[in-house]
């Protein structure tokens, strides 16, 4: 039998999207999927221990959009991306997790506007695909780093296992912070 | 091997998983109403045996449905995946329509959990497999396999790593 303890493999670094300061205590690196229900619960779940843990903790999102069940995860994951490249990676981030009901193209691009985007660069980086490939290498990162659903978290680099609720969670951050 | 010997290496409670360097026991189950699904077909292949304990579970991209996402994965390294619990063929077959799920479901319904049994991952006192996977190389010998608490899904790293030392 082979022991089975799963950590994070791409560490993380300038590639990613982080709220929160470098030095923090803790880091809470997150995959999920902007069409999961179970993620949209866990945005807010997410929302209210960053607010508790202040500059304690750092959160870094990473996509694994579960593309079978939800068509439209990989076109949400990259406007995501396509708005980081603009600066406003959190925005739509949030958009996103606000509308998961709403992530037909035409959504994304009234997103892509609302959160002020060069909606031209935007329109052309998600019609060449200019993100796909970030996306799968979230993808494959967190497939070699035991994602085993979404959301799947971990905290300092170590699978989290608990619930995704705001207390379970926020005791295992706590413990670190 | 006799009956005596059996108990003695096999306590009734806590089956134990076969041991990385055997042979993987042979079997042949049914993957749709009308087809089965025999272990020996993949020879020259690696295969990985997916044992979980019930179609349908709640979540989001569970087990398999995760698997699912991942099988492009198993494919480049010439892997066959298979998915086995003690639900019946017309469950999984609904359960796989459902879920879009590429790959097969194995029927281990009759004798109920029969081969689950042979590869000592049968949980008696539940009825249903434990959530358990194997990864057996190209000359049917087990090369790697990892048993998860019952309720937590192992992702696929391990099973990736596995390949991957199949190949070096």
């Amino acid at each position: 039998m082979s022991s089975h303890s799963p950590r994070l493999t791409l560490p993380v670094g300038t590639r990613d999207h982080a709220r929160g300061p470098a030095d923090a205590p803790v880091t809470l690196v997150e995959y999920g999927d902007y069409e999961c229900p179970h993620c949209g619960m866990a945005h807010g779940v997410v929302q209210a221990v960053r607010e508790k843990l202040g500059d304690r903790l750092r959160f870094i999102y990473r996509n694994f959009p579960l593309n079978t069940s939800h068509p439209h995860a990989m076109h949400a994951a990259e406007a995501a991306e396509a708005a980081g490249a603009q600066g406003k990676f959190w925005e739509m981030h949030d958009k996103l997790f606000e509308n998961q009901q709403a992530l037909e193209d035409a959504d994304l691009m009234r997103y892509a506007q609302e959160v002020g985007l060069d909606t031209g660069r935007f329109t052309q980086d998600m019609q060449s695909h200019a993100f796909a490939d970030h996306v799968q290498e979230d993808f494959r990162s967190g497939m070699r780093s035991g994602v085993n659903g979404t959301p799947t978290f971990f905290v300092n680099g170590q699978r989290y296992n608990g619930g995704a609720q705001l207390e379970p969670l926020l005791d295992a951050l706590e413990r670190m912070a | 091997m006799s009956r005596i010997e059996t108990k003695a290496v096999m306590p009734a409670k806590a089956a134990t998983p076969l041991r990385v360097g055997s042979p993987a026991p042979d079997f042949s189950l049914p993957s749709t109403p009308d087809q089965r699904v025999a272990l020996r077909e993949f020879r020259g292949r690696p295969v990985i045996l997916a044992f979980y304990p019930a179609d349908w579970s709640p979540v989001c991209g569970d087990q398999m449905g995760l698997y699912n996402e991942i099988l492009p994965e198993f494919t480049k390294k010439n892997a066959e995946l298979l998915g086995i619990s003690v639900d019946g063929v017309w469950c999984h077959l609904a359960f796989a329509g459902q879920r879009k799920l590429h790959f097969p479901l194995l029927a281990d319904f009759e004798p109920k959990g029969a081969v689950a049994r042979s590869y000592g991952v049968y949980r008696e006192a539940d009825g249903v497999t434990e959530r358990a996977l194997f990864v057996i190389d190209g000359d049917g010998i087990i090369r790697w396999s990892y048993v998860s608490p019952i309720g937590i899904n192992p992702g696929a790293d391990g099973i990736l790593a596995a390949l991957d030392e199949l190949h070096q």
